[in-house]
């Protein structure tokens, strides 16, 4: 077919922030599905919740202190995490490279927290269906959390190497939003694994 | 920024004709051999193995089904035992649905979305092609369980407590949960693809109103998968928990309970209907408007019908269990909303048949196939009315009614507009023409075939004939219904055979199709046939919902893309504006990589819970080799 150019695109960047890149609607697309496997095992908790009788099942609610430590510790980290968003945007490579470091550092502690928490759960994921559901919930935000730690450990490394350039900050904007969605989605499942029990 | 260096690259405003179609088709192919082909993150490709991958499952899904019409041909048949038949009638189900039609109308998705808006590649094409390996270990994993005599046998929905540990202490039922998580890996992944392809990569100007219907369906079907898929994967999870670490989730001794499987299998199972049968409807408006020679009648009516139906599609789940004792007043609600979701389907309807009216209609393979579907489907659905009312549906359930039901529902909704998409995009993919004749006898033998294999089956259901029974004895008086049936199964059969003649024969024979060969209104049909591997040379700018109509001779394009680097533009959500010339990815190793590690982990973890620790390690390492940047001019932007 003959072709008429009608328009030169040649003045456009090759990398946006946000809306404009590919990949933040990637990470937009994975919050959605993984934030509906969430709102599934929440269905499935209040589900069981629903039919027993008495709740928790042979057994007393969880410890409150490692989740109480973990939501705190989660909304700090927003302060940092915002940080280095900011610097991003302003391609300040040795803030963005400070900012990982101290994230990275965050995770590894919330992971460390996150081994308490599954010790002090005071069930077991055999004892009854309502370990098994407190088991699988905290299993797969662990999931989530460990997946986004190792992203930023990976992503602060990078950052050291020759293949810092311009577009990487792209990327950690991105690593950044994802963060939200894991401490936005423990906010409700606290509420439910260590309060709901407690009704 | 290196905006400096940047303006010395050679971009395609300096080139032009075939100058410009062997650079980019140099920076874009899939390098050759063994190792290039493992690697390719071409979309056409890997849509195109898709596809065959799929009707390869079709076949095997196909020979089974007609197995199963040979032992019911008569009474008392000895062909197979009562286990081979609970594997066979379970590996059919879960073949069709999970292997074939599901992937079917993605691997469609995969290979035409991104031409019909006019891009380069897929959005994340690595991540496609992780799919496909996916899709295919799944598949194979499955099939080859079945040869080895662990096939499922507890149903294509698997219903606990008989596919709990105490009562299939096999490894069957967790082939068939992992198998599961596969494919709904497999199928996520196309979905975030396919979405960001539709809100990203759309040509310039190509605004909400003028995407093309059938990327519309498929953009609908991609949200469906997305927050029904899931559902599924919690269901797998739990199921191969309790059968592996004795979590108690199904237990009812220890809190748990077997309703809790069927409300999380039918939260997803049912959009999964409309996963399959959205797309079908896509295809059929992408069809129709072609050999109407006009465009579909109401396209806003059809494009709010499809999201109608994606939202409605979702509050119909508990349909499936009205016989298990639920409340009378969410029966009541469940009712009413499954009769409510003939409302879009009907309105769709009405559009293609005023398209038919007001075109003038030519009647070539692709619309006989599109004619075949609304009479199938239209009975579908009247079945489906009925047994949307609680009354019927206890009085039918697990009855042929229901089979025959389902059958004209799936293969009516979505097979028929299957293969009218074979004839129709054909010559696209392959760059020549199926045989018209050989169309023509394929159709008539489908639509005559599967009327005769399927309708008797309403009747037997009527007469009390349960489904998954692998015999019946002489005294039911079913013989002679069950005998037409299965001859119709044979017809139906032949019809497949047809298709695969026409297909290996038109391949290497058959008539060169040209660029547009039906002349028909959208994108992928402004390239060549079959595409080059850059799709277009210069990305076209839209201006008209049929731009190859409205412009004529002369096709408008934008300039100013890299001609060195694999580049996409990307636009904005709403008004396709151009925003970013963005990288795409080259090709690499990774993903097969990466699929081979989660294979691994996958098909461990059903035989220890450490599978998850050893697991994980080669995973990691693949997905960092996978992201880890290569100093390529990709890379490096």
């Amino acid at each position: 077919m003959r072709q008429t150019i009608v328009r030169d695109v040649s003045d456009l960047p090759t990398f946006g922030f946000g809306p404009r890149s590919g990949p933040w609607w990637g990470a937009m697309g994975f919050m959605a599905l993984e934030g509906m496997g969430f709102a599934i095992a929440v269905g499935a908790y209040l589900y069981l919740y629903a039919i027993n009788a008495s709740w928790p099942i042979g057994a007393s609610p969880p410890d409150l202190w490692p989740g109480t430590v973990e939501v705190v510790l989660y909304l700090l980290s927003i302060i940092p995490n915002e940080y280095t968003n900011r610097a991003a945007y302003r391609y300040d490579l040795p803030k963005v490279r400070l900012g990982l470091i101290v994230m990275s550092l965050i995770g590894i502690a919330l992971l460390v927290l996150r081994g308490f928490e599954f010790a002090h759960l005071n069930t077991r994921w055999d004892n009854s269906a309502y370990g098994s559901i407190v088991w699988l919930i905290l299993g797969l935000h662990t999931t989530h959390l460990a997946t986004d730690l190792g992203d930023t450990v990976v992503l602060a490394v990078l950052m050291f190497t020759r293949h810092a350039k311009p577009r990487r900050f792209s990327d950690v904007t991105d690593n950044v939003f994802y963060w939200n969605f894991v401490v936005l989605a423990w906010l409700p499942l606290y509420v439910l694994l260590d309060w709901v029990p407690r009704l | 920024m290196s905006m400096a260096a940047e303006k010395n690259q050679l971009r395609d405003d300096v080139l032009n004709g075939f100058q410009l179609s062997q650079q980019l088709e140099r920076i874009w192919r899939t390098p050759s051999g063994l190792p290039g082909a493992l690697m390719s993150v071409d979309h056409k490709v890997v849509g195109r193995r898709y596809i065959v991958t799929a009707f390869v499952f079709l076949l095997l899904g196909g020979i089974l089904a007609v197995l199963m019409r040979i032992q019911l041909a008569g009474p008392e048949n000895t062909f197979l035992s009562a286990d081979k038949y609970n594997q066979i009638f379970t590996m059919h189900g879960s073949t069709m649905m999970f292997l074939f039609a599901v992937p079917v109308m993605e691997a469609f998705a995969v290979y035409l979305v991104p031409l019909m808006v006019g891009t380069r590649n897929i959005a994340f094409p690595r991540l496609n092609a992780f799919s496909y390996w996916m899709f295919l270990f799944g598949g194979c994993f499955l099939w080859i369980s079945f040869a080895l005599n662990v096939g499922p046998d507890v149903g294509w929905f698997a219903y606990v407590p008989l596919s709990s540990l105490q009562y299939t202490p096999t490894k069957r039922p967790d082939v068939w949960a992992q198998m599961i998580t596969f494919t709904e890996v497999a199928a996520l992944a196309v979905a975030v693809e396919i979405i960001v392809t539709v809100f990203k990569q759309r040509a310039p100007g190509m605004t909400l109103d003028r995407i093309p219907l059938f990327v519309w369906a498929m953009l609908v079907t991609a949200f469906l998968v997305m927050f029904a898929m899931p559902s599924i994967m919690v269901a797998s999870t739990s199921l191969i928990l309790d059968r592996l670490v004795n979590t108690r989730f199904y237990d009812s001794s220890s809190g748990g309970h077997p309703l809790l499987w069927q409300h999380l299998f039918w939260f997803f199972g049912h959009p999964e209907v409309y996963i399959i049968f959205i797309p079908g409807t896509g295809m059929v408006s992408a069809i129709l408007a072609t050999f109407a020679r006009r465009p579909v009648v109401g396209y806003p009516v059809v494009i709010l019908s499809l999201i109608a139906t994606g939202f409605l599609s979702f509050g119909l789940w508990v349909h499936h269990m009205f016989v298990t004792g639920l409340p009378q007043l969410g029966a009541g609600l469940f009712t009413a909303s499954s009769m409510l979701i003939a409302v879009p389907s009907g309105l769709q309807i009405f559009c293609w048949l005023a398209t038919l009216w007001d075109g003038r209609p030519v009647y070539r393979t692709p619309l006989l196939f599109v004619l075949g579907f609304i009479v199938i489907f239209v009975l579908g659905g009247l079945s489906g009315v009925m047994v949307a009312s609680v009354p019927i549906d206890t009085q039918v359930h697990d009855t042929y009614f229901v089979v025959a039901h389902f059958h004209y529902v799936l293969i009516g909704g979505a097979v028929f507009p299957l293969i009218g998409a074979v004839y129709y995009w054909f010559p696209k993919i392959t760059g020549r023409m199926l045989s018209e004749r050989l169309g023509r006898w394929n159709f008539w033998l489908a639509f005559i075939g599967f009327n005769i294999a399927f309708f008797p089956m309403h009747i037997l259901g009527l007469i009390g004939m349960p489904r998954r029974v692998y015999t019946y004895t002489a005294d039911m008086d079913w013989a002679h219904l069950n005998l037409l049936s299965s001859g119709g199964a044979l017809i139906f059969a032949l019809s497949f055979a047809l298709l695969l003649i026409n297909v290996v024969y038109s391949a290497r024979k058959g008539t060169l199709a040209g660029d547009n060969p039906w002349n028909a209104s959208t994108l992928e049909w402004a390239t060549a046939s079959p595409p080059p591997p850059q799709n277009f040379d210069r990305i076209p700018v839209v201006k008209h919902r049929d731009p190859l109509w409205a412009d004529g001779e002369s096709l408008p394009v934008v300039a100013g893309l890299s001609a060195e680097r694999r580049e996409v533009l990307l636009t904005s959500l709403a008004e396709a504006e151009p925003q970013v010339r963005e990288a795409s990815p080259e090709p690499s190793i990774w993903p097969l990589l990466a699929a081979i590690a989660t294979t691994i982990f996958f098909i461990g973890s059903i035989f220890t819970p450490w599978a998850v620790l050893w697991g994980t390690p080669p995973m990691a390492i693949a997905l960092i080799g996978w992201f880890w940047p290569t100093g390529s001019k990709e890379d490096e932007a």
